[in-house]
């Protein structure tokens, strides 16, 4: 077998087509293959490769319609747009969430129940359902809540439910290409690795000669 | 229903190896390119890394990456298996705990492990000579030296030249230079005496043998395309097919190993997992290289008149002495590293620098070593990715400069928290040896059969005062360089109510032993060319045969022992000893 160059396995990766053809070519019959994914063509924006089973799990709702406007406004409050970057919203944080409850049974009430919680807070504070209170009341609420290790015991309930709800917001925005832009993670693609930067290794104060 | 038969597979072939990770793999290389014909039996599906998850985005999957049932390690990583499998259970005796990884894939375990790639050193093979405990191998390493140098050489590793007397250098390949916040925990260390040297791990800094160099996108764990890191499917079984003698039968589950009056053995019967049918197939040869427990498993489970208590097992030693490394964590918040420079630190598919075992056992409370894996930087976001992050701000300071009353919080703060933490924490994973015991083994369970009517295993594992205190050990060491280090620790340090943290034996996926070398049939299963004592055309070519485990990763010592069996396997038949 020729050596690949380097150069060539660069320009095959990003063509994506780059197999192990030579060593593999010979294989005996194909019969249970594992690709890792079969491919439905119907592939809902911003999705690639995903398998039947998890198409089907993105069409399951889990939330009634309050509860995911309810949703879309916390997780603004928890994540919103500033000047470099976008909100939970903007990243498609609701239906990220929607779809880990599907996918995650024991997260289920836990998350139900606590947006019963904040309902329910609300409207003993303000006499009305939390997505229908003012910006500034809705930030009442949640000061009493957002603090673990400084909130009153009385809000016990309403600290675990924020605090499990703040994860998936975060895990839901900084993975998704908007936050893993605002995070300005340079990676997953072809390089050569020749070191870090000298900018980060002074401020370090390393060196490589050492 | 018909009547239930066994078909006879027509073919006979030269050697019946069961399993396609490393062991298998290597054997079915050597002996093809020596001309025998070869059939491979593999309970997994056929896998080619190039077909992988290399350059997916978690964002284009709603799991963002997150582990499944099916793929533990995460939805886009190589390794289908896992510690449960559905319609393959194992027991534990009560009391006890073993947790059993399994691979089912072409290539096992190869495709997803971290390709650390460590040669037990001369101290390795005579452990019992220094402290006491265990045993000696049969061989030194002396004779295992001359197979990892062709190791080496056939399928690249990188490292340093550094001349430690039990971390023996090899044949290397230019090493990457570490990452910054690597070069942070090297002056640490550097500090307070522990050693940190580059790693060394079967991935390729330079082409090498036809295969391109790495591209540094450092998802090894996915599969990668361009062949570049080491996995049986990449390196062995390729050439292996080239010669025209290898066959690969996947979905085909080994149920036992049969033999003859004589107790030889004649071939394996297997569950084509395609029909769900029985066959028979038949062998000159007979390699087991199904993984430590797995081949040990199918041994006891063949069972005849002459080897009535399981295959070569008149000793009753099959199954005993398996060992899985020790292993726990520990990472803290590093305030230098804290609203880091943007770049791209993804380098190769694990630790460029990591710590070997450095210190003398002698004035220690506990025996054998452990090496440091060394992690952090700046990876891909996905699923888990600042969870729980109300433990982590609590110990940035507010705007103003004061410290915080409380983490958490929501808001534009908390963005910027997200940026300011991003790439700063530092973790250590200590992976230690556990001294191989007559009293952890595993039996075939007498109640219970997987759902080809296969018996199951039956785990008795503990760890003993020694694992206890190395691991006790290692916290106090990771404690010691995060200290050192300026950290911030965001949870508390694991004391002895949940014993340092060890995790649960298998955990670290190292197991080893259950078939082990020896060469008295009364305290050992296989003799010094992982020959059975008691069926010499019957060879293991896993980590069953391992007599101790070391502080190493055991795959680099399987795959020099795989060729040197098979070295011995082709002078046999060359002498018609077989």
């Amino acid at each position: 077998m020729e050596p690949i160059s380097r150069r060539d396995s660069l320009k095959y990766i990003t063509l994506a087509s780059l197999s192990a053809g030579a060593l593999i070519a010979c294989e005996p019959g194909k019969e249970g293959e594992m690709t890792g994914h079969e491919h439905p063509t119907d592939m809902p924006e911003g999705y690639a490769n995903l398998t039947p089973e998890v198409m089907e799990m993105l069409n399951q709702k889990f939330f009634t319609d309050e509860e995911r406007e309810m949703v879309r406004v916390l997780a603004n409050q928890v994540i919103p747009a500033d000047d470099k970057s976008g909100s939970a919203e903007d990243a498609n944080v609701t239906a990220f969430i929607e779809f880990t409850l599907v996918d995650r049974e024991n997260m289920q009430t836990p998350i139900r129940g606590g947006l019963r919680w904040m309902n329910l807070e609300s409207t003993k504070r303000f006499g009305k359902s939390f997505t229908a209170i003012s910006e500034g009341e809705q930030k009442q609420i949640l000061d009493d809540i957002a603090y673990p290790q400084t909130a009153s015991p009385a809000y016990s309930q309403g600290v675990a439910f924020f605090s499990t709800f703040r994860s998936l917001v975060l895990t839901g925005f900084y993975s998704s290409k908007l936050g893993v832009e605002d995070l300005q993670y340079m990676g997953n693609r072809p390089t050569v690795w020749n070191g870090a930067p000298q900018e980060w290794l002074d401020r370090l104060g390393v060196s490589y000669d050492s | 229903m018909s009547a239930f038969q066994i078909k006879e597979v027509p073919e006979e072939y030269d050697v019946v190896i069961v399993g396609s990770g490393a062991g298998g793999g290597m054997s079915a290389k050597v002996l093809t390119e020596a001309g025998a014909k070869v059939l491979m039996l593999e309970a997994g599906p056929h896998f080619d890394s190039s077909k992988g998850d290399m350059f997916k985005w978690n964002y284009s999957s709603p799991r963002r990456g997150a582990g499944t049932k099916e793929r533990a390690f995460g939805e886009f990583d190589a390794a289908f298996g896992g510690w449960e499998l559905e319609g393959e259970p194992y027991t534990r005796t009560k009391g006890t705990e073993f947790d059993w990884f399994r691979s089912r894939m072409l290539g096992g375990r190869t495709n997803h492990w971290g390709r650390i790639s460590l040669r037990f050193g001369p101290n390795d093979f005579k452990r019992k000579s220094i402290d006491g405990l265990g045993d000696d191998w049969p061989i030194s390493y002396d004779d295992i030296k001359p197979y990892y140098d062709k190791v080496d050489d056939l399928v690249g590793v990188f490292g340093s030249k550094e001349g430690i007397y039990n971390e023996p250098d090899g044949n290397f390949l230019p090493a990457p230079k570490p990452r910054g916040y690597e070069l942070l925990v090297k002056k640490a260390c550097d500090e307070i005496k522990i050693p940190v040297i580059p790693s060394r791990l079967s991935i390729l800094t330079q082409p090498h043998n036809g295969r391109a160099a790495c591209h540094y996108c450092s998802q090894c764990n996915r599969g990668c395309s361009t062949h570049s890191n080491f996995s049986s499917p990449s390196v062995l079984i390729g050439p292996a097919l080239a010669t025209g003698n290898l066959t690969i039968l996947n979905g085909a589950m080994a149920r036992e190993v049969t033999t003859d009056k004589e107790g030889k053995a004649t071939g394996v019967s297997y569950v084509n997992k395609a029909d769900g049918l029985d066959y028979h197939v038949k062998a000159k040869i007979v390699i087991l290289a199904a993984s430590a427990c797995e081949s040990g498993r199918l041994m006891m489970n063949s069972k005849s008149t002459v080897h009535e208590n399981g295959l070569s097992n008149s000793s009753g030693v099959l199954g005993r002495y398996i060992t899985d490394s020790t292993g726990a964590s520990r990472s803290a918040i590093i305030p230098a590293l804290l609203d880091g420079i943007p770049h791209n630190e993804d380098g190769v598919g694990g630790m460029h620098v990591y710590t070997p075992w450095w210190l003398d056992n002698k004035k220690l409370d506990f025996a054998r070593g452990y090496h440091i894996e060394i992690w952090g930087g700046r990876h891909m976001p996905g699923y888990g990715y600042m969870w729980g992050v109300e433990n982590s701000n609590k110990h940035l300071k507010s705007p103003d400069g004061t410290a915080r009353p409380s983490g958490g919080g929501y808001g534009a703060q908390l963005k910027q928290d997200a940026r300011t933490l991003y790439g700063a924490t530092v973790g250590f994973s200590g992976r230690g040896e556990s001294i191989a015991r007559y009293d952890n083994y595993c039996e075939i369970d007498p109640n219970v059969v997987d759902k080809w009517g296969i018996p199951v295993l039956r785990f008795n594992y503990t760890w003993s005062d020694h694992e206890i205190k190395q691991v006790k050990h290692m916290q106090d060491t990771f404690e010691e360089i995060l200290t050192n280090m300026g950290g911030i620790f965001t949870g508390a340090k694991p004391g002895p109510e949940s014993n340092y943290g060890i995790a649960a034996p298998g955990r670290i996926i190292h197991e080893v032993g259950a078939t082990r070398m020896g060469n008295d049939p009364k305290s050992s299963v296989v003799n010094a060319y992982c020959q059975a004592h008691e069926a010499k055309n019957v060879f293991v070519c896993d980590g069953g045969p391992f007599v101790s485990q070391a502080d190493k990763n055991p795959t680099w010592t399987i795959l020099a022992l795989s060729w040197r069996t098979c070295d011995y396997i082709i002078d046999q038949m060359k002498q018609q000893n077989l």
